[in-house]
């Protein structure tokens, strides 16, 4: 018990690392004591920004350091392992190559269009971590609307997309510019009726307040709604152009999609917000579904945003083991999962988290009862859900299964091709169909 | 005057949008010589309307080397090397089929050995360049090179054997008019013990990855259709023909170097589409396993090479040998005046015709589709232009 009050008295101190906002919090006060107002909030806001840049930039070179070694070992290479101690520097050493590469520009490009987006791109990338929660005070605008924010902000992202690949006057950029629009218009539908299940059942908008939520009903809502947790998944991994939902920048396609036409630092920058999403959407689907900064107490003695980079951590592994293992589908299929699978399940989920909050509020359940029970239900009918799917939406051709049938001494043309055809015998190898 | 295509098509274009009335005109694309997808300096100019495939071009020669005209400058011998870069996925195919129409139109015996070797390696190389071939089909569908490095390994492996026999991996330069360069050294036959030890695994592996994934299913199953007698009135051969099921396999149907002798089986396909052709080219690598345990098992001692006059002249003739390369019929066509040189080198590459049919089965697909299906038919540019 002493261990607890020892640590119950450091608690708020400017060294209480477990919640950097401690320092923050001081540095406010002091101002406060002698300047105005404003000027508090500005020159916190500016310490917050720069405290995510000093964050991000260091992580995003180790970033990319770990996904080519995870995905070399998925492919049993080495990895990078030349520059530096186990090649952790190889991202620096590749960063300073596409800073001393020529920036070359299409003559026929349009040059102020084709010049801003990957400065531009920069913006909604670092924009939205000023909503990501580190900790129970740890983000630097706890906005009430945090969701929405959060939303709007990732939308406008494609606008920039689209201004490089139509500025670069390459039909595949033009190509990927499309996709990625028609995608990214399509994909937001899901991710915001994943996003509304959790804000009707928490009944708040402030992401804060959701992670508060699962903190205080003892619950993450991976285990209360899967099935949006696995559609917000796929959609923000659909959104962030990584397998198998690429298409924008489908290399064996459409070469490198909207920035095909971008070389040196200028690729460098959109490779760069492009893993810093990836970062984010890791971190924001960790805060949703897997209970941010809270884990179960822990919290109490681990740092809460040591926490929230472990789960992180976690998705983004998830994220590079899907990438480094699955197919890239078709653009006309991944729409069809979109409006046919996806938008369908996440506005089920919604519709049954809008009726659970009803029964809890009105009914008056008991949350530590009525939570599993309703889970149970919600984890049940998530797998209906998508074996209905896998029964109902497959495409044709899939519905038979593909034949590998041995010739035997059926040797020549179309006459012995019957032949073996007509066989009883079962197939040497039998694979998909329903 | 004469229009150049370009101008028609984009004429076409004009013409089609202004009479349909709604402003829209087909995109022409031009995938390649430059393109990660193309395996090589190959150029498909597609027609698209939206993602839709309207028409394909294939522009071929950017690899030309003038190979078959070369060669009518150098002894038969002297030839051997440029059949390694026609088809330099499959060296060893093409070094066989040219010495067998050079033995054919010098009448030589080949002996037993040489002849045990050469389908040892024939199908050696069956296996890698499958491996390549399902890898970057994979690839071409999408995924992260991974099924592709996996691959590789096997690849690797049996390239290692090439190098200890005969010092190269790719470009092997190993058969000889009258057998083969070197016999086997002596850590050949446990590598290949060993190597045949560990394939069923990988190949289980592969299989439990790709087999069920319902993306791959997705993406080649339906797609890059052709029917049997369009493949047969297109002179396909190889897994692109078997994969539309008929059963033509020259290692069966014109038996060459005692594969008669050997058991195995010819898999085929039943639909004909992308994903029957990656099956057919899997199953042949079991078969192409099962070949190489007999060989290893039944291989006779005795004279790696045919006692021989190292610059040959033939009696004036000619002479056509095939073989199934990995890839279909890989034939050679020679024709000599008497002379030290070969008076006419053909060579009937797979790749070649086999691609011939990339239109028709491209057309009507999407742009990805058309990607795919260039991808399972396997073509190799050095062989293509020669």
């Amino acid at each position: 018990m002493t261990d607890l009050a020892g640590i119950g008295s450091v608690l708020g101190a400017w060294y209480d690392f477990r919640d950097l906002n401690n320092l923050q919090r001081l540095i406010t006060e002091w101002i406060a004591d002698w300047g105005p107002d404003w000027l508090a909030s500005i020159i916190t806001g500016v310490l917050g920004a720069l405290g995510i840049l000093g964050v991000i930039g260091p992580t995003l070179l180790i970033l990319i350091w770990v996904e080519r070694k995870v995905i070399a070992r998925f492919q049993q290479r080495y990895g990078p392992n030349r520059v530096g101690p186990k090649g952790l520097l190889q991202p620096v050493a590749d960063a300073v190559k596409l800073i001393l590469k020529e920036q070359l520009a299409p003559r026929a490009a349009d040059k102020l269009i084709f010049f801003l987006p990957p400065v531009l791109v920069f913006i909604p990338g670092i924009l939205i971590w000023g909503v990501l929660p580190f900790g129970p005070r740890m983000s630097v605008a706890d906005l009430n609307v945090g969701v929405l924010f959060l939303l709007a902000v990732s939308g406008t992202a494609v606008l920039v997309l689209f201004m490089a690949g139509w500025a670069s006057n390459n039909k595949y950029a033009l190509f990927g510019a499309m996709r990625a629009v028609a995608m990214s218009i399509s994909y937001e539908v899901p991710m915001v009726l994943a996003l509304l299940t959790l804000v009707v059942f928490s009944g708040t908008m402030s992401i804060n307040g959701i992670v508060q939520w699962q903190q205080q009903e003892d619950v993450i809502f991976i285990l209360l709604f899967p099935l949006s947790a696995i559609a917000f998944f796929f959609a923000a991994s659909a959104e962030l152009n990584r397998t198998p939902a690429d298409i924008s920048e489908a290399e064996s396609e459409i070469v490198a999609g909207y920035h095909t036409e971008y070389s040196g630092m200028r690729f460098g920058l959109f490779y760069a917000v492009e893993l810093g999403n990836t970062l984010v959407v890791s971190a924001f689907i960790a805060t949703f579904f897997l209970g941010g900064w809270w884990l179960w107490g822990l919290d109490q003695w681990v740092p809460s945003w040591v926490i929230l980079l472990a789960k992180t951590g976690a998705v983004y592994f998830l994220l590079i083991w899907t990438r480094g293992t699955l197919p890239r589908l078709r653009v006309d299929q991944l729409m069809g999962f979109c409006w046919k699978a996806l938008v369908p399940a996440t506005l089920l989920f919604v519709v049954v988290a809008f009726v659970e909050r009803t029964l809890l509020i009105s009914e008056g359940w008991d949350t530590t009862v009525a939570l599993p029970i309703m889970a149970v239900f919600n984890i049940a009918l998530s797998l209906g859900a998508v074996m209905l799917f896998a029964r109902v939406a497959r495409p044709a051709p899939l519905r038979r299964p593909a034949r590998i049938r041995m010739a035997g001494s059926d040797i020549g043309g179309l006459n012995a091709a019957r032949e073996v055809a007509a066989r009883r015998e079962e197939p040497q190898l039998q694979v998909g169909g329903d | 005057m004469t229009m150049s295509d370009d101008t028609r098509l984009a004429m076409q274009g004009t013409i089609e949008a202004l009479t349909s009335g709604d402003g829209s005109e087909p995109v022409v694309v031009n995938l390649g010589p430059q393109h990660p997808s193309t395996h090589g300096v190959f150029r498909l100019k597609v027609t698209l309307d939206g993602e839709i495939v309207q028409d394909a071009e294939m522009r071929i020669g950017y690899l030309h080397r003038s190979m078959e005209k070369l060669a009518e400058e150098r002894t038969y011998t002297q030839n051997i090397p440029f059949t390694d870069r026609i088809d330099y996925l499959a060296a060893m195919s093409n070094n066989l089929a040219y010495c067998l129409a050079a033995e054919e139109l010098l009448g030589v015996e080949v002996p037993p050995r040489a002849n045990a070797i050469r389908v040892m390696f024939a199908e050696l190389q069956r296996v890698a360049s499958h491996a390549m071939a399902n890898g970057t089909f994979i690839n071409d569908c999408g995924a992260w090179h991974t099924p592709l490095f996996h691959m590789f390994r096997d690849r690797e492996r049996v390239l290692d054997m090439f190098e200890m026999t005969c010092g190269a991996r790719l470009t092997t330069n190993y058969m000889r008019i009258g057998g083969v360069a070197f016999d086997l050294p002596d850590e050949l036959l446990p590598t290949l013990e060993q190597f045949l030890a560990d394939m069923p695994e990988n190949i289980a592996n592969y299989e439990a990855l790709l087999l069920e994934n319902e993306i791959l299913h997705a993406r080649a199953r339906g797609v890059g259709v052709i029917s049997p007698e369009m493949a047969i009135n297109s002179s396909l051969s190889g897994p692109v023909l078997r994969a539309t099921g008929v059963p033509w396999d020259l290692r069966k149907a014109n038996p060459y170097c005692g594969y008669e002798s050997y058991e195995f089986d010819v898999p085929v396909g039943e639909q004909g589409d992308c994903f029957d052709r990656f099956l057919v080219r899997m199953a042949e690598v079991k078969e192409s396993l099962r070949i190489l345990r007999q060989v290893v098992d039944t291989l006779p001692d005795g004279p790696y090479l045919a006692d021989l006059p190292l610059h040959a002249r033939p009696e004036p003739g000619e002479s056509y040998a095939r073989v199934e390369s990995p890839r279909g019929e890989l034939g050679f066509y020679l024709v000599s005046d008497g002379g030290p040189a070969p008076y006419r080198f053909h060579c009937r590459p797979p790749s070649l015709i086999n691609l011939s049919a990339l239109k028709e089965m491209s057309i009507g697909g999407t742009l990805a589709d058309a990607i795919v299906t260039l991808g399972s038919i396997d073509i190799v540019v050095g062989e293509i232009d020669r």
